[in-house]
């Protein structure tokens, strides 16, 4: 089977379900004509036509509130903003509007959204284009937060944010977009499980998105020195799969947690605190975790891998636990 | 009885109230007092055992014949005869 | 129902391991009978139950590590109107000796009805050669509870030394299948910690004042070989048995100098427990009590005496007797000495010596004679009682000396 990359399953997620659903729409900063900054929608203007593929101006407050709109409307619309630092600017949107109409209104209201974005460092594209901030969206009931790490949840999350009747945050890792995977799905998976993605009975390693190849990478180091990682994806931020984690704790006894938040208030610290607070008497160690440096992503290449967390680190981590 | 009976059972009056007692370890013509770290209550359990097992009375002006093993047998085999 | 509970066997007690059950689920438990053997830091105790009724249930199996006092070890169905009463000594109870049985409470609010009842306390955490909390991780904490592992005895592999999950089942596996009997030098090394911890405690919190007075035997021991002359040896006195009686009798005149010090005042005893200081073979002591001393005929206390050094040196004490001291006597003059100035055991308030009885020159109307004599000490705690209150007691020790054929 011809290999796919993650830029090609979100696009073909995004072609199946204008296919498939003519409220489907999705609009952003460039998606049209330029194809998007991460050429996800390459191709897409063609096939669908200016009225489905929207370019908008630089104002994420305005397009965000606008496909709440349409969403209120009985469209099914999809929202790009170009990465998860510019969506700042559209936060109270979704935190005021998008988020909570459903509770103001008493249930008469949905807003089936759904808002895709590019996050995390790597890219050498500094401190206004490489952040990450997944935890402060799944800090907000009434909305969901999905973070692919693979090919085929990049699909088959996207296909299941669809279906969902509530707005839903994808945050795409930036560096994940070339990577290459065999299988995507053709049906929508199903949203706030999540995922083994190696088993291992030492010590387990819980992740998300950008992270996972990083983890995934330190649970092989770990192996050639004897240490059988079991390696979690999260894959949904909000709802949290916490028992998936909590049962492989139960197994290991250790856990490190790695995300590439800054480490003070990242979501690596809620995980922490959910296994401290659910699995205590489980635990052989103090749960570590593996985040950011707490500084302004840098642009040099060489200080950006240093600020980020690396599979190295995550070793190191490990076996502090052991 | 003899006198070895006599020892072998006086060690078992003794044992019953030292009982950290090695009768190997046991000197016959040294203080029992001082090897055993007896005070007066257990030597009172000591002579009221002696008297039971040997079916003798032992008068307090008697005590002191039975500061080693060695006296103490050669006590209860003298009393015994008599 | 009622808990039957780890008991408090001394003031400075906070751990137990049961040793063995006297009993089996399902007999009858009369007041007052023993029904288990529990070894404290200082010694194996029978352990007596204060309610009747029947053996419902066995919480804790012998062989088992060490609990904190206050554990349930087991559930006693007691018996319809049966009084659910304290031990006897615990009517002018001490806090600091927990009664052995308590009725069983609600449970607390937060618990739901039906709910699991609350798992037995977890073993402590190992205290370090220095005083120092060791680090243990929580699963083996939890898992040394279900193994009966004491975490006292396992070494931490972990980072920092931590005690983890496979230090404690290493610990299990390597540990002999029968219960482990604790090797006598542990034993001993127990014993000193816990009288160190008494002792330092006494010292620290007790202001003693000491006294001393000699006093003529003459009387006391020619009444004695009288009376000994006559008695088969079953049943002859010792000169310690007339110490402890006047001693005993002498607190009745005394009463401020009988009971205890608790939550910042005295609370005199109305009943005379003495406490008898008896020395272990091998090193080490306990104070183990004679209920009611001052009542006993001199026989009675004697049987009780030589009973209770021989029991005390074999290691099967009851635990009334561990926990019901209202004060302590203790002699030295075995070995020679002539007067000791004891530290008083907490919470009581005095503690009695006597050395060993000397012939001394002793003058009487103008006339030196020889005469037996011995010292009797008081160490009191000044808290309590002062040097006046103490002079009397000694004064009536003295006193009742003089008319053995009275005691």
């Amino acid at each position: 089977m011809a290999k796919t990359t993650y830029r090609e399953a979100v696009r073909a997620a995004l072609r199946e379900a204008m296919r498939a659903d003519p409220r489907v729409f999705l609009m952003g900063e460039d998606v049209g004509r330029y194809g998007g900054a991460f050429a996800v929608s390459l191709g897409l203007l063609d096939e669908f036509g200016p009225e489905r593929i929207r370019d908008t101006p630089l104002s994420e407050s305005g397009f965000l509130g606008a496909g709440i709109g349409a969403a209120l409307g009985g469209m099914r619309p999809i929202v790009e903003i170009m990465t998860v630092n510019f969506s700042l600017l559209s936060l109270d949107q979704l935190v005021n509007n998008a988020a909570t109409l459903r509770h103001m209104s008493g249930g008469q209201f949905s807003v089936p959204l759904v808002v895709r974005m590019a996050s995390g460092g790597g890219r050498s594209l500094a401190a206004q284009h490489s952040h990450s901030f997944e935890g402060w969206y799944a800090h907000v009931p009434g909305i969901k937060v999905v973070t692919p790490a693979t090919v085929a949840d990049a699909k088959g999350l996207l296909l299941a944010a669809l279906t969902e009747p509530d707005p839903v945050v994808i945050l795409e890792h930036a560096t994940l977009y070339p990577l290459e995977g065999d299988d995507t799905p053709d049906e929508p998976m199903q949203i706030g499980l999540a995922a083994v993605r190696r088993p291992g009975q030492h010590v387990t390693l819980v992740t998300y998105g950008g992270s996972l190849p990083k983890t995934l990478a330190a649970a092989d180091a770990l192996a050639k020195e004897g240490i059988e990682a079991e390696v979690i994806d999260l894959r949904t931020l909000r709802p949290l799969d916490i028992d998936t984690v909590l049962a492989s704790v139960a197994k290991t006894h250790r856990a490190v947690v790695v995300d590439e938040m800054w480490k003070t208030g990242s979501f690596a610290a809620e995980v922490m605190a959910q296994i401290m607070e659910r699995a205590f008497d489980e635990l052989d160690a103090p749960v570590a975790r593996v985040c950011s440096r707490e500084v302004p992503m840098p642009y040099a290449k060489h200080l950006e891998e240093a600020a980020l967390p690396q599979a190295g680190q995550i070793v190191t981590a490990a076996k502090g636990l052991l | 009885m003899n006198k070895e009976e006599i020892r072998t059972k006086a060690l078992g009056v003794l044992a019953a109230v030292v009982p950290e007692l090695e009768p190997a370890e046991l000197a016959p013509d040294k203080s029992l007092r001082d090897q055993l770290d007896i005070d007066s209550v257990d030597f009172l359990n000591i002579v009221v055992g002696l008297a039971k097992t040997f079916g003798v009375d032992i008068p307090e002006t008697d005590y002191r014949h039975l500061y080693t093993l060695d006296s103490l047998v050669a006590y209860l085999a003298g009393r015994a005869k008599g | 129902m009622t808990d039957f509970l780890m008991p408090k066997l001394g003031a400075d007690m906070t751990r137990g391991r049961l040793v063995e059950w006297l009993k089996k689920p399902g007999e009858r438990i009369a007041r007052g009978e023993v029904i288990a053997v529990v070894e404290t830091d200082k010694a194996n105790v029978d352990v007596e139950s204060w309610v009747a009724g029947t053996l419902e249930k066995i919480l804790v199996e012998p062989g088992g590590d060490w609990l904190p006092v206050g554990t349930p070890l087991a559930v006693i169905a007691a018996e319809a109107g049966a009084e659910a009463g304290a031990p006897p000594a615990f009517a002018a109870a001490p806090a600091a000796a927990a009664p052995v049985t308590v009725p069983r409470q609600p449970p607390p609010p937060d618990v739901a009805p039906g709910a699991p009842p609350p798992r037995a306390p977890l073993p402590a955490a190992a205290p370090a050669a220095g005083g120092e909390r060791v680090p243990v991780s929580p699963i083996a904490r939890k898992r040394a509870g279900e193994l009966g592992v004491d975490l006292a005895s396992v070494r931490g592999t972990g980072p920092g030394g931590r005690i983890t999950l496979e230090d404690v089942e290493r610990a299990a596996r390597e540990r002999p299948a029968a219960a482990p009997a604790a090797p006598a030098a542990d034993k001993r090394q127990r014993m000193r910690d816990a009288i160190a911890a008494a002792m330092a405690r006494s010292k620290r919190e007790i202001p003693h004042y000491y006294l001393g007075t000699t006093i003529d035997m003459s009387r006391a021991l020619a009444w004695l070989a009288t009376a000994n002359a006559k008695l088969p040896v079953t049943e002859r006195l010792l000169a310690g048995v007339l110490l402890v009686k006047a001693a005993a009798l002498a607190l009745r005149e005394v009463p401020e100098l009988n009971g205890f010090w608790i939550d910042g005042r005295a609370q005199a005893s109305a009943s005379i427990h003495a406490g008898i200081a008896i020395s272990l073979r091998g090193g080490g002591l306990v104070a183990p009590a004679i209920h009611d001393a001052d009542k006993l005929t001199l026989a009675a206390l004697s049987q009780r005496l030589t009973d209770l050094v021989a029991r005390a040196r074999a290691g099967s004490l009851k635990s009334s007797e561990m926990t019901d001291p209202t004060g302590t006597i203790t002699s030295l003059g075995e070995r020679g000495v002539e007067a000791v100035y004891g530290v008083i055991y907490p919470p009581q308030l005095a503690l009695v010596g006597f050395g060993k009885i000397v012939e001394r020159p002793w003058a009487v109307d103008g006339t030196v004679v020889v005469r037996p004599v011995v010292t009797a000490t008081l160490s009191g705690d000044h808290r309590a009682t002062d040097g006046h209150r103490g002079a009397l007691y000694l004064d009536a020790v003295a006193r009742l000396l003089q008319e053995p054929e009275k005691l």
